[in-house]
């Protein structure tokens, strides 16, 4: 404001023209201070700083090559919009491109006539074959890593980190079947999140199943900050789609197939919010019926962006301003200020407000009666008792 | 509560079975029969379906082009074969290796317990020569077998051909998960036996055979080509392998399913499937189809040469080409072509075939039934040899009504059972001749008679068939007591629980032998006691022995198959069965000659012995 007097004040020696122009350029200026000032407000207003994902094929076998194809077309998603392989975890269970079976060795192909190669030169497994079990999936998203682990296969995420979670494989009601032997149940994700959310392990979490029955896997999540999106209700079945003859299987799931062309014209400035996602293959394209779950979470889904989560896109502010840093920088004397200090006790913050975010009642403790009420109230029962029916039955009691 | 231990209500129990005994036995056995019948009807059977999920449907594409080169090759092959006189080795070791297989060959040699002459050969010598692809990035652990045999004169050329363009064709394909094994045989059968018997190092009939040289891995499947014409009209399966042990159904779920997709007609026992399964004529086709698979698996014979692999636990069939007179042809591509596909879809194959059946009949290539749905009919059969034996039990149990003390008793069940033991052991022993007489005594009845040794066998062999059935009036002088009343009943006692567990266990194993045995034998010993007509029970008695079945199922197999012969012919034919059975005894291990000479003749010898029991 300063600035502005002293130049109204020069401005009044000079010529009128200026003024004007000069008067102009300031309230663009300003205007663009305060555009900058929304725009950069919407930059942060999702509050996560970098992003994770950890992407899972459940299952094994050359006739389960589908589960490999969804799984590395959602890698290729992800990878190409920003968030580098440091923060991906990538379990797959089983080898389809070096499979003896594979007409094309070293490819997989989630297109049919080979359009679409999802394997590509640059893919990194963190979990191979025998290594995808339920214990190792678990152990990842808590973090309870043996101290061995390389850096590789941690999920090393923070308390602002948006995390995308991926499971492919075969499901049922309320399970998830690891390789042939063993079943993760929604009960112990929704455990392992709860775990994660209280070890601030992760801002935001989507999850997307692609199974048989996914929907049962997100029932049960109770941490706040979680949107699941799964590609058929209970009771629904979620269907192959591209069966390719030259190689002899089905190469992918039909809703990761219309993800994966959804995600195609994704790119890392796109706009597109969850709704969008939301409207991936409809029941005529995908037979199932898709299902998503969103009121753990606290935004609004259609203010959420697609690359929040799929891309790692980084939040920068250009701006032409000169900061000047016009104060030494001082140091603070010891002694008083120490003791003044100490004066003063602090006490952290409830860690946990979790009623508070999710808006939900206290929970009501019960009122019971003070005890001596009780036993007041039952010598009262008792003497009635004796008064009406007589006192001859008082002996039997004392 | 006081059900079985109620003496009142026992004794009521073991009225009504000893009244009502007779009448159940003959409802159970025509319910038996209708029941078997009845398992044709197709509301009654089920659809057939790939039970695997690692081959999953047809989808492949198959490529196959060179059918055309495959007949050239055909040609040459049988060029050189008349050329050398039998298999040209030489010719074939080279072209395989010009195929780029790992070729290896396998000499054998077996002297046949006596001349075949169905086939015209005694001492066998010949060559078997196979060609491994080796699967281009995979674990020597699993293979796979494709074989054509080399048949004299002009048959099976074209199977050789076909092979051959399927190993070239196959070896520039990348996606083979396990070794293919081409191999062509000599002899049929006894060079396959030879083959197999090398690869898995056993030597079971006494064969003589050069060891394998190269080995591809545990085998998963084996289909077996027999194609003589350039073009066919139909393909047909055979499934009935040795001892009557079948492919799992998978198998044939599979061809069946490549037949759809492909578009070339398919039977099976040589019969087109019918689609009128309401009316009478149809129902009659299915009943025929499944009694043909019946008749074949009973006689225990390998149909094909894949019937010898069963034995490996090796799902196996035989493919056969079949040219009749019908318009539409399918050339040699085409059968490539489904070729081509089966042996991709059975690449996918993680683990033995294992997820279908085992044990079936099949009235026609779609449809199947299984041995929860036919085992009820020779149950109720083996029901009532359980209710006469349940009957005679109480009849041995009612102390009979006479006033003698109890050493007498003791004294007649004391030489009741040593008359029991007489005739068993005797009818065993004539069992046992019957089983070693003719093979070993041939050269001695060839020099008393002039007949040639195969009809030395056979005729010795009815030879002492006819002379057991003199026996009776024979041993009872050798014992010294006579027969008693208790003694023919626990004599029958013993021999119908004999026969019981006898075609229990033959049924177990082997279906159709246990129910056709059944059938003819059931009756018998029900009925027979020394107290009915001797006359008529005789003649009754010696048209259901098992010599006679097996005169009365060469007639109907040759009706069944369209062919009825003559007496004459069906004679002949007769004896020619008899001394197959007895070769494929002693070269391949079929059990169908031991088990009838050493168990079933005995077992109705006892029934003879108690008809004539005094």
């Amino acid at each position: 404001m300063g600035y502005f007097l002293s130049y109204y004040t020069y401005i009044s020696f000079g010529c009128w023209v200026q003024n004007m122009l000069a008067a102009i350029i300031m309230l663009i200026f300003i205007c663009f201070c305060v555009h900058f000032q929304n725009t950069a407000g919407q930059f942060f207003s999702s509050g996560h700083t970098n992003n994770w994902a950890v992407l899972v094929c459940t299952s094994r076998f050359w006739f389960n090559y589908r589960h490999v194809a969804n799984t590395l077309s959602v890698y290729r998603s992800v990878k190409r919009l920003g968030i580098p392989d440091s923060h991906i975890v990538l379990m797959l269970a089983d080898d389809m491109a070096c499979n003896h079976r594979n007409p094309k060795p070293a490819t997989v192909f989630s297109h049919r006539n080979m359009e679409l190669n999802v394997y590509g030169d640059d893919v990194e497994v963190d979990y191979r074959g025998y290594e995808v079990t339920v214990e190792n999936f678990l152990r990842v998203l808590t973090g309870r890593l043996p101290p061995s682990t390389p850096r590789s296969k941690r999920l090393l995420s923070d308390d602002r980190s948006n995390i995308l979670i991926y499971l492919t494989g075969h499901g049922g009601n309320g399970f998830l079947k690891f390789q042939d032997s063993e079943e993760i149940s929604n009960v112990e994700l929704a455990d392992a999140f709860e775990q994660m959310w209280q070890k601030r392990r992760y801002n935001e979490l989507l999850f997307i199943i692609d199974t048989c029955q996914g929907a049962s896997m997100y029932e049960r999540f109770y941490s706040p900050n979680i949107m699941a999106l799964a590609s058929s209700q209970v009771g629904e079945d979620s269907l192959s789609h591209q069966p390719d003859l030259a190689i002899g299987v089905h190469l992918m799931d039909r809703y990761t197939f219309y993800l994966l062309e959804f995600l195609e014209d994704i790119h890392p400035a796109s706009k597109s919010n969850m709704n969008d996602l939301f409207k991936v293959c409809p029941k005529s394209q995908c037979v199932s019926t898709p299902g998503h779950r969103t009121d753990l979470f606290l935004r609004d889904p259609g203010s959420v962006l697609i690359t929040d989560f799929f891309g790692s896109v980084r939040k920068v502010e250009i701006t032409m301003e000169a900061i000047h840093l016009t104060d030494p920088i001082l140091q603070l004397e010891d002694g008083p200020m120490s003791e003044e200090v100490q004066e003063k006790t602090y006490s952290y913050v409830d860690q946990l407000p979790v009623s508070e975010i999710i808006h939900q009642k206290p929970k009501q403790k019960d009122w019971h009666p003070p005890d001596g009420f009780i036993l007041g109230l039952w010598t009262l029962i008792l003497l009635v008792f004796f008064k009406t029916y007589g006192i001859k039955h008082l002996k039997h009691i004392f | 509560m006081g059900l079985l231990s109620d003496p009142n209500r026992r004794r009521a129990l073991i009225s009504l079975l000893t009244r009502l005994n007779a009448p159940i036995c003959v409802l159970c056995y025509f319910a038996a029969v209708c029941w078997f019948m009845g398992l044709s009807f197709e509301p009654f059977t089920l659809r057939t379906y790939m039970s695997e999920n690692a081959m999953g449907s047809t989808m492949v594409e198959e490529r196959f082009p060179a059918g055309e080169r495959a007949l050239a090759t055909a040609k040459e092959f049988g060029a050189h074969k008349k050329k050398v006189g039998g298999m040209p080795v030489d010719w074939l070791v080279k072209t395989m290796q010009a195929r780029g297989l790992e070729v290896f060959t396998q000499r054998f040699s077996r002297t046949l317990p006596f001349p075949d002459e169905n086939n015209e050969r005694y001492i066998v010598e010949g060559t078997n020569v196979y060609g491994i692809l080796r699967a281009p990035r995979a674990p020597r652990t699993e293979a796979l077998v494709l074989s054509a045999p080399c048949s004299p004169g002009d048959d099976n050329n074209q199977a050789v051909g076909l092979l051959l363009g399927l190993a070239h064709y196959f070896r520039n394909q990348v996606f083979w998960a396990k070794d293919i094994i081409f191999l062509v045989n000599e002899h049929d059968l006894i060079g396959m036996q030879a083959w197999l018997e090398g690869y898995h190092h056993t030597n079971t009939t006494g064969m003589d055979w050069s060891p394998l040289q190269g080995r591809g891995g545990s085998i998963q499947a084996a289909l077996s080509l027999e194609l003589s014409s350039d073009v066919v009209t139909s393909l047909d399966i055979v499934l009935e392998g040795l001892n009557g042990q079948l492919p799992n159904l998978d198998l044939a779920n599979l061809f069946y399913a490549f037949c759809q997709k492909i578009g070339v007609l398919c039977t099976i026992q040589g019969r087109i499937q019918r689609n009128d399964w309401d009316s009478v004529s149809g129902y009659s086709h299915a009943v025929q189809t499944m009694m043909l698979m019946v008749m074949k698996q009973a006689s225990g014979r390998s149909w094909g040469d894949h019937g010898l692999f069963l034995r490996y636990h090796i799902e196996a069939a035989t493919i056969k080409g079949i040219n009749s007179f019908r318009q539409y042809k399918t050339d040699a591509t085409t059968v490539g072509r489904l070729l081509e596909g089966m042996y991709r879809k059975l690449n996918n194959l993680l683990e033995r075939l294992h997820q279908s059946y085992f044990f079936y009949l099949m009235p026609s290539l779609s449809h199947f039934v299984s041995i929860g749905y036919y085992m009820p009919a020779f149950g109720l059969l083996a029901v009532i040899l359980l209710l006469r034996a349940l009957d005679l039990w109480v009849q041995l149990a009612t102390p009979p009504s006479r006033n003698e003390d109890g050493v007498a008793d003791i004294e007649q069940s004391s030489t009741g059972v040593l008359s029991v033991l007489t005739p068993l052991v005797i009818s065993h022993l004539t069992g046992a001749a019957l089983y070693m007489l003719p093979v070993r005594f041939q050269e001695m009845a060839v020099e008393h008679f002039q007949v040639s040794e195969t009809e030395a066998v056979v005729l010795t062999a009815i030879a002492v068939y006819t002379g057991g059935l003199a026996l009776p009036h024979n041993t009872h002088r050798l014992i010294s007591g006579e027969g008693t009343e208790q003694g023919w009943r626990v004599l029958k006692l013993v021999a119908v629980l004999y026969l019981a567990v006898l075609l229990g266990c033959t049924a177990l194993i082997n279906f159709s032998l246990g129910f056709i045995l059944a059938l003819t034998l059931v009756p018998v010993a029900s009925f027979v006691t020394p107290h009915v007509p001797k006359l008529l029970s005789a003649v009754v008695l010696v048209i259901l022995s098992p010599a006679f079945t097996l005169l009365f199922s060469v007639f109907i197999f040759q009706e069944l198959q369209e062919m009825p012969v003559s007496f004459q012919d069906g004679w002949m034919l007769y004896l020619s069965v008899i001394s197959q059975g007895i070769l494929d005894h002693y070269l391949y291990g079929s059990l169908v000659y031991p088990l009838i000479a050493l168990m079933v003749y005995p077992c109705w010898l006892l029934f003879w012995n108690i008809l004539f029991w005094k």
